[in-house]
């Protein structure tokens, strides 16, 4: 990677910007990220029950009825046709994810986000270069596999083992060895390979990404052309292979970051000092 | 070949390479949990399912572990299973021996159900089959010692239905009863109020698994007596009606008083009379 000696990433940005601008969307999303945790940790902790449930399925208000598509699919590929509450809760969901981007559900509410990019700063800290790699198509096997274990056990087999959902449970439910998991995952991601879990193993994760495919809300970099190649979008990306065919493409390629994979995090837009990146709806320009 | 084409076979070749090692790598992955997916199906014998579950498997096809019976449970009775504890990661169980289940009217935790894991048509608790109590140690339970307890049988919300006092003679004693609780299957939902309620320090009746605790007997067995009940005749030749080869002149009524013979009459008769017709 093309990264400047000892310089701390998006360093020109909070020159330019001052450190809360350069900043305002990684705040924003952990603000988001806790906040959700928070609501779900609201009844539990405090007695008051806005939402029911955890992120597998919940109910707010005792009225709105939300599922995780991931987890409801698993259920469908078991052979198993749930009841009306569960699949309006997934349809609702699912069409939140496609209009503001798939993989917003990685960035912005699941709380793993929070291990893992906690573990990609202690790697850029402790500058651990690790070459370990798996293969960013490795998350699409897993999916297939959790669909494939679920119609052929007739069981969700996946949430046996699924360190997401486990996790966000165990976070509202009471904890039992799972933080075991979120150890693992740190462990994971900070020592053995880069963005190992969200970047490259997660089904549900790529799951999300194929809703997010045609999602409306989207990256955009529309002043590619005041790129001075200083490479900080690369470095704080987590899914740095989608910046490049928007931002280095040619007069006539889409300036608009394309990929499902684009989580919509946001960090390139702190990052910049020259504010190439912005966020817009995906039929601009 | 021209450097382009090369430099596209190239590439072609390494996403070949990333595909088949993503997919080799998930699918030895997707076999071993595969494996170990079988042997979490087995629930631990203390792990009680909530109400209207009938099926293991179904009801692990179908619950999405929200958790969101555990939170309309009133009385704190169901938890979710965290990792560790040997029961499917996250999916609701109850521990009979801590907590029973209350048998709510209203059954909360089943109306609560957003995927319909647990039967929506199950609206009379009464004919929840949670499991199936069964007296395990008669070593231990006291009333085979012929003391009065019976405290099971009187928490039971389906008393004398799921759970009824049998007495037979105590034989130690010679001269007491022994008040048995016998368990009924048609009756017991399960909701495990005996084994929290059982004196002992660890409990003599349980509520297990209904698959655990129930014998089933072969499809082709029918017994005698109640074929003929239902056909209102006996289906094969008519039983011929005992009769004792007795001294002539007496009878023996097998129900009731035992030998009876003719003339007897012992206590009317004096006893010259006794003697001179050669009786003792």
């Amino acid at each position: 990677m093309a990264k400047k000696n000892n310089k701390v990433i998006g360093q020109d940005a909070i020159i330019k910007k001052g450190w809360l601008v350069a900043h305002k969307w990684l705040l924003l999303r952990r603000l988001s990220q806790l906040g959700i945790l928070g609501l779900f940790l609201l009844g539990p902790l405090f007695g008051y029950w806005l939402i029911k449930g955890n992120m597998s399925a919940s109910l707010t208000m005792d009225t709105i009825p939300l599922t995780d598509p991931f987890v409801f699919l698993q259920t469908l590929f078991t052979g198993y046709l749930p009841q009306a509450t569960v699949i309006t809760g997934a349809v609702i969901v699912a069409l939140f994810y496609f209009i503001v981007g798939g993989r917003v559900y990685c960035s912005w509410v699941c709380p793993v986000n929070i291990v893992t990019d906690a573990a990609d700063w202690l790697r850029r800290v402790l500058k651990i270069k690790t070459s370990l790699s798996f293969s960013r198509m490795g998350r699409y096997g897993l999916l297939v596999v959790s669909m494939v274990l679920a119609s052929v056990t007739g069981m969700l087999v996946w949430e046996l083992v699924n360190p997401v959902t486990m996790i966000q449970r165990e976070l509202v439910f009471g904890m039992g060895l799972s933080w075991l998991f979120i150890a693992g995952i740190f462990i994971l991601d900070a020592f053995v390979s880069r963005r190992a879990w969200c970047g490259h193993l997660c089904p549900m994760g790529a799951f999300y990404s194929l809703i997010g495919q045609l999602s409306v809300i989207k990256v955009n970099t529309i002043n590619r052309h005041l790129c001075n190649d200083c490479m900080d979008c690369f470095a704080v990306c987590p899914e740095p292979q989608v910046i490049k065919p928007a931002l280095k493409g040619n007069a006539e390629s889409s300036p608009v970051i394309n990929s499902g994979n684009c989580t919509n995090c946001a960090r390139c837009i702190d990052v910049c000092a020259e504010n190439v990146f912005t966020i817009k709806h995906r039929f601009i320009n | 070949m021209s450097k382009q084409t090369n430099k596209a076979s190239q590439s072609r070749r390494r996403f070949l390479e990333n595909i088949s090692k993503a997919a080799g790598g998930a699918a030895l992955f997707g076999i071993g949990l595969g494996l170990y997916s079988q042997q979490s199906e087995s629930l631990p014998s203390t792990a009680i399912r909530p109400p209207g579950v009938d099926n293991e498997n179904d009801f692990l096809s179908a619950c999405v572990r929200c958790g969101l019976c555990v939170r309309d449970c009133p009385y704190d009775t169901l938890k979710l299973s965290k990792l560790g504890d040997h029961v499917a990661l996250g999916t609701p169980y109850f521990d009979a021996r801590n907590i029973p289940c209350e048998m709510c009217e209203d059954i909360p935790c089943v109306r609560a159900c957003p995927t319909g894991a647990l039967d929506p048509e199950l609206t009379n608790i009464d004919d929840a089959r949670m499991g199936l109590a069964v007296l395990i140690d008669q070593e231990a339970c006291i009333a085979f010692q012929g003391l009065r307890c019976e405290v099971c049988y009187n928490v039971c919300p389906v008393r004398d239905k799921a759970i009824s006092i049998n007495r037979s003679h105590n034989i130690r004693t010679g001269k007491h009863a022994l008040f048995i609780p016998v368990v009924h299957s048609s009756d017991c939902t399960g909701c495990g109020k005996c084994e929290h309620a059982c004196i002992l320090e660890e409990a003599a009746i349980k509520v297990l698994p209904t698959k655990l605790a129930k014998g089933e007997l072969g499809s082709h067995y029918r017994l005698s007596w109640e074929e003929k009940e239902k056909a209102g005749k006996s289906l094969v030749t008519p039983d011929i009606e005992h009769k004792y080869n007795l001294p002539e002149g007496s009878r023996y009524d097998y129900e009731g008083e035992g030998l009876i013979q003719p003339d007897s009459t012992p206590f009317n008769e004096s006893a010259i009379d006794r003697l001179n017709k050669g009786k003792l």
